[in-house]
């Protein structure tokens, strides 16, 4: 299944609704190769993939994910240590410099996606947002792909 | 509250966690934890622990001794490193075909707490159909990562849950149950099929035990 998914681009509500001024920035940011895992059930979090491309000529800073199927959706980031002992935590802010991208691929950055409201199922999608520091935002509909899938394609 | 105070908020609590993880990290996988690293997982017929697989049958390293065997740890609440080593090993299984028929694959988890034999079973019955789930109490869990020298520890999350942190090597022992070699995470699959082989193949000096 080849997926290539385009950022929705939003003029953002909460742009219009404080001081924060806007700028060309988050306009420009496009969104790829997303999927994510199906769940069992509810109890244990979910996890997004993708990869988010700067399209643009000023660097972008991702600040946080917001869904209605998790209630704390953050970025992650994977690390493993010399001794081959993995950890993950979260990954904060994540700036993308002028026509760089970001993977967020297993075993690196992935969108953990905590307090699942409904189970993800194989076959269905779902949307999440991308906020960003120039207050625009970026709605992207995720596959969910099987529980073993290793990438976008299977 | 405007926008910028949510943040602030949001930046506070992003610290607090960052500080809980890593006094988590330091306690249980950092300087503060007990020294194993770079040692090799002992041979299976000098270890000792008795576990349960996800169908409920009593196990221990003996049940690995006789076919070459290929041992991960892990807990099924991992969303991103779990899910991947266990796709990867089917990946590697499927490769592999009838060459590795026989093999022991057995994923142990470092979370009894939450993985019980049924949350085993539901969890391993998504990938490749060799692969077995062992779980048990802490002490025998703990006993199991000491002979093979994994490591894994608990650290607090935010909303109150937590995850471990864990060795996410893959460890690969010949039919007599001698430490042959691991695969690390994230090294590619053309490292890793040759490597199982190798433990498939590798020369016992005798006969099967089984
Ligand atoms: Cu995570």
């Amino acid at each position: 299944m080849k997926t290539v998914l385009y950022g929705l681009m939003a003029a953002s509500m909460f742009a219009s609704s404080t001081a924060t001024p806007v700028e060309a920035g988050s306009e420009d940011v496009v969104v790829e190769d997303a999927w994510a895992r199906a769940s069992i059930g509810v109890n244990r979090p979910g996890v997004a993939y993708m990869t988010i491309r700067n399209t643009g000529d000023e660097a972008v800073i991702l600040t946080g994910l917001r869904t209605d199927l998790a209630m704390m959706p953050d970025i992650h980031q994977t690390s493993t240590n010399a001794d081959g002992v993995s950890s993950m935590a979260p990954a904060g802010e994540i700036e993308i410099a002028p026509g760089e991208s970001v993977s967020l691929e297993p075993g690196g950055l992935h969108a953990m996606l905590m307090r699942l409201q409904r189970p993800m199922a194989k076959g269905e999608s779902f949307s999440l947002t991308l906020d960003f520091s120039d207050g625009g935002e970026i709605v992207v509909e995720v596959p969910i792909l099987g529980i073993a899938a290793r990438g976008p394609e299977s | 509250m405007t926008r910028r105070s949510i943040l602030k908020y949001a930046f506070a609590g992003i610290a607090a966690i960052v500080l809980t993880l890593v006094v988590g990290w330091w306690q249980v996988d950092g300087p503060g934890a007990p020294e194993q690293a770079g040692l090799r997982p002992v041979a299976l017929s000098e270890m000792e622990f008795r576990l349960t697989d996800h169908e409920g049958n009593e196990v221990g390293p003996e049940n690995l001794i006789g076919s070459p065997s290929m041992v991960f740890f892990g807990f099924t609440y991992c969303p991103d490193v779990c899910p991947t080593t266990l796709s990867d090993i089917s990946g590697w299984l499927d490769d592999l075909g009838e060459e590795a028929e026989g093999m022991n694959v057995v994923f142990i988890t470092v979370d009894p707490e939450r993985d019980t034999v049924e949350a085993m079973a539901e969890y391993v019955g998504y990938f490749h159909p060799s692969i077995r789930g062992w779980t048990g109490p802490e002490e025998e869990i703990a006993r199991a990562a000491q002979g093979f020298r994994a490591r894994y520890g608990r650290v607090p999350t935010e909303g109150g849950d937590y995850t471990m942190n864990h060795t996410a090597s893959v460890f690969l022992f010949d039919a007599k149950g001698r430490f042959s070699t691991m695969i690390d995470y994230h090294e590619p699959r053309e490292f890793a099929v040759p490597k199982i082989r190798r433990a498939l193949n590798r020369e016992t000096g005798g006969q099967h035990e089984n």
